[in-house]
């Protein structure tokens, strides 16, 4: 086996891990303490690439772009949880999904409108742009490298945020019971929209982060979410532990799965019947992972304590 | 229950016209409404078998244009190996078989995720029967010998006794036939013992665990009863547009599905055949209006979901059903 090749992987592994934390992430906050299933999620993430983008040819500089959308994808997450969300909170879950559902065709055509059919790249500066060496004969895009750190770093900020501050007291206190919440004298309502727009900005990095690497384009969104929802249906819905470990456990299956798994089938198999199946089994992977681990825990690998 | 109230008088109307409508256009030398007419009468069968779980069983899947293509491919895959050789086996152009096999496999594949999917509840229900489907989607897209996601031609349609489907008229007939059926048979399982229990267990599954029913095991029965009918009218939509991509079984199609449902007003023998007229023709309407149509399209689901309670049935025949 190709161990270069296998240390890349597993860095792609981690990267589209940390991805799939920041859109898992959001969403598994949204669900556990607002009780919303938000199909939309991943809207979020394709306008926060678009915005970036056009705030990357605004500013002349990526950095500065991901500095100023980051807010702007909030605030559009402020404004949807305002007039749309807000009302749906008393309806059942199949109502959540449908209007979510419209919300996607709504918000994916709006990007048609503003944007233009064609996907839009984002030049990085020079200093991303480039590769490095990591291990020796072994190099790897630079800008790949910073997805990961700033995925990490977000982890543990948001880890510090839920664990160690105020909002994050109220944020856990919200997810186990916010009627007692509500009856202490917190303004559930604001905590709501906060969390919405905390989630919106987490989706909306992810698209940052991504949209260099395969431009923001229409319809982005709607492939990330579903495999979004299978990290917080793995991790336990509502759990961000959950959502860390099944991220990285559903990014580095998907990834290795990928490019390893016909090497592997060759070795019960012959390389025709390998060849053939390889693909098909790499894409179904992450599906049945899911699928043996509900299988022993319907609740998923961190189910959350109460609710 | 079963006696002639409003609502079956109003379903017996509009299954009327449903029939009498397209075939005027048709002798009128208008085509395109009996092609309209037979696409939205195979969706309203996979509506009806959807109706059957999210309805009456309140399980809400999120995964039943999965079935629509395991039927298509059933058609198609036999077909394509008459013209292209290989797996002599399963290489026919018989409809008995080919009907046969996408209603075998959509039961076989509701059961198995069925039997996975039924041990969680909830949103974890919901998001489970979406990623199922989106397997098979996967699974459809990386096979190149089928045309992986540009699709597979069907070079001709399956071979049945007594009718020709070659013929729109008949393919029509054969689809609204098997419509009424599909009516009738969720109606006379849903007044059954069966459905009587599959009910309850939508109303409170505790009171029906605690009076000594399986609940679990009525659920997998019904869930696997929707998954075969709903392969049988992805069997005729692959007859119907002699053309299958996977793209028929992303989960988009799955939520396109679940609104015709409810748009019509679940739970109604009637409610998802309109549903799905009502969602087709508008979409029609308006996607030959605009090339932004999914922009009214998506403020129209989200109104709906706001302000309709009941959907269209609820509207129409009144709350008191």
């Amino acid at each position: 086996m190709d161990y270069g090749l296998l240390f890349i992987q597993t860095l792609n592994g981690l990267q589209l891990g940390l991805l799939l934390f920041l859109v898992a992430s959001g969403l598994t906050l949204v669900f556990g303490i607002l009780d919303f299933v938000n199909l939309a999620h991943g809207s979020l993430y394709m306008l926060g690439a678009f915005i970036c983008a056009s705030l990357t040819y605004l500013t002349g500089n990526f950095l500065i772009a991901v500095v100023l959308a980051l807010p702007a994808t909030g605030a559009l997450g402020y404004l949807l949880e305002r007039f749309l969300v807000r009302s749906l909170y008393t309806r059942d879950h199949l109502d959540h999904v449908l209007a979510t559902f419209g919300l996607i065709l709504v918000l994916d055509t709006l990007t048609h409108l503003i944007w233009g059919p064609a996907g839009i790249a984002i030049p990085l500066p020079d200093w991303l742009d480039g590769q490095v060496e990591v291990l020796s004969g072994v190099v790897v895009p630079t800008f790949r490298l910073l997805i990961i750190a700033v995925g990490l770093a977000t982890a543990a900020g948001l880890f510090w945020l839920v664990n160690y501050t105020r909002l994050g007291m109220l944020i856990r206190a919200g997810a186990s019971n916010r009627t007692m919440v509500a009856a202490l004298g917190i303004d559930i309502q604001t905590l709501f929209a906060l969390v919405f727009a905390l989630g919106a900005m987490l989706a909306g990095l992810a698209g940052m982060l991504v949209a260099p690497i395969t431009e923001a384009s229409i319809g982005m969104g709607n492939n990330i979410i579903i495999t979004a929802f299978v990290v917080i249906i793995v991790g336990g819905i509502g759990s961000m532990k959950g959502a860390f470990v099944g991220a990285l456990l559903i990014g580095l299956i998907d990834t290795l799965g990928r490019s390893f798994i016909d090497d592997l089938f060759k070795l019960f198999v012959e390389s025709n019947t390998a060849e053939t199946a390889g693909p098909a089994v790499s894409g179904m992977l992450i599906y049945i992972l899911m699928a043996a681990i509900l299988a022993v825990r319907p609740q998923g690998l961190f189910p959350p304590k109460v609710r | 229950m079963i006696g002639f109230g409003k609502s079956s008088w109003v379903t017996l109307a509009i299954m009327a016209i449903l029939l009498v409508l397209p075939m005027v256009f048709y002798w009128n030398g208008n085509t395109f409404y009996l092609s309209l007419a037979t696409r939205l009468t195979i969706l309203a069968i996979a509506a009806v078998s959807l109706n059957l779980v999210l309805g009456y069983g309140g399980l809400i899947s999120f995964g039943h244009a999965a079935y629509i293509g395991f039927g298509a491919y059933a058609v198609g895959i036999p077909t394509y190996h008459v013209f292209y050789g290989g797996a002599e086996g399963i290489a026919t152009t018989n409809g008995l078989f080919q009907f046969g096999v996408a209603v075998g496999i959509s039961a076989l594949f509701a059961l198995i995720t069925g039997a996975i999917s039924l041990r969680t509840k909830g949103v974890y229900f919901i998001m489970i029967t979406m990623a199922f489907a989106q397997m098979a989607y996967y699974m459809f897209l990386s096979i190149e010998e089928y045309g992986g996601d540009d699709g597979l031609v069907i070079e001709v349609r399956s071979k049945l006794p007594l009718v020709d489907l070659d013929n729109p008229m008949e393919l029509f007939v054969l689809s609204y036939v098997s419509l009424v059926v599909a009516m009738l048979m969720v109606r006379t399982i849903i007044h059954s013992r069966f459905g009587m229990v599959l009910q309850g267990a939508k109303g409170n599954n505790e009171r029906m665990v605690t009076l000594g029913y399986n609940s679990y095991l009525y659920r997998l029965v019904a869930f696997t009863i929707s998954g075969a009918m709903c392969g049988f009218a992805g069997a005729l939509m692959g007859n119907f547009s002699s053309f299958i991509s996977p793209e028929m079984m992303a989960w988009s199609r799955s939520g396109e599905l679940m609104f015709m449902v409810i748009l019509g007003g679940t739970a109604t023998t009637l409610g998802p055949v309109l549903g799905s007229a009502v969602f087709i023709v508008v979409e029609e309407f308006m996607s030959s209006y605009t090339v932004y149509w999914h922009l009214p399209f998506g403020l129209m689901l989200i109104g709906i979901v706001l302000f309709v309670r009941g959907g269209l049935m609820g509207l129409l025949v009144g709350k008191g059903r």
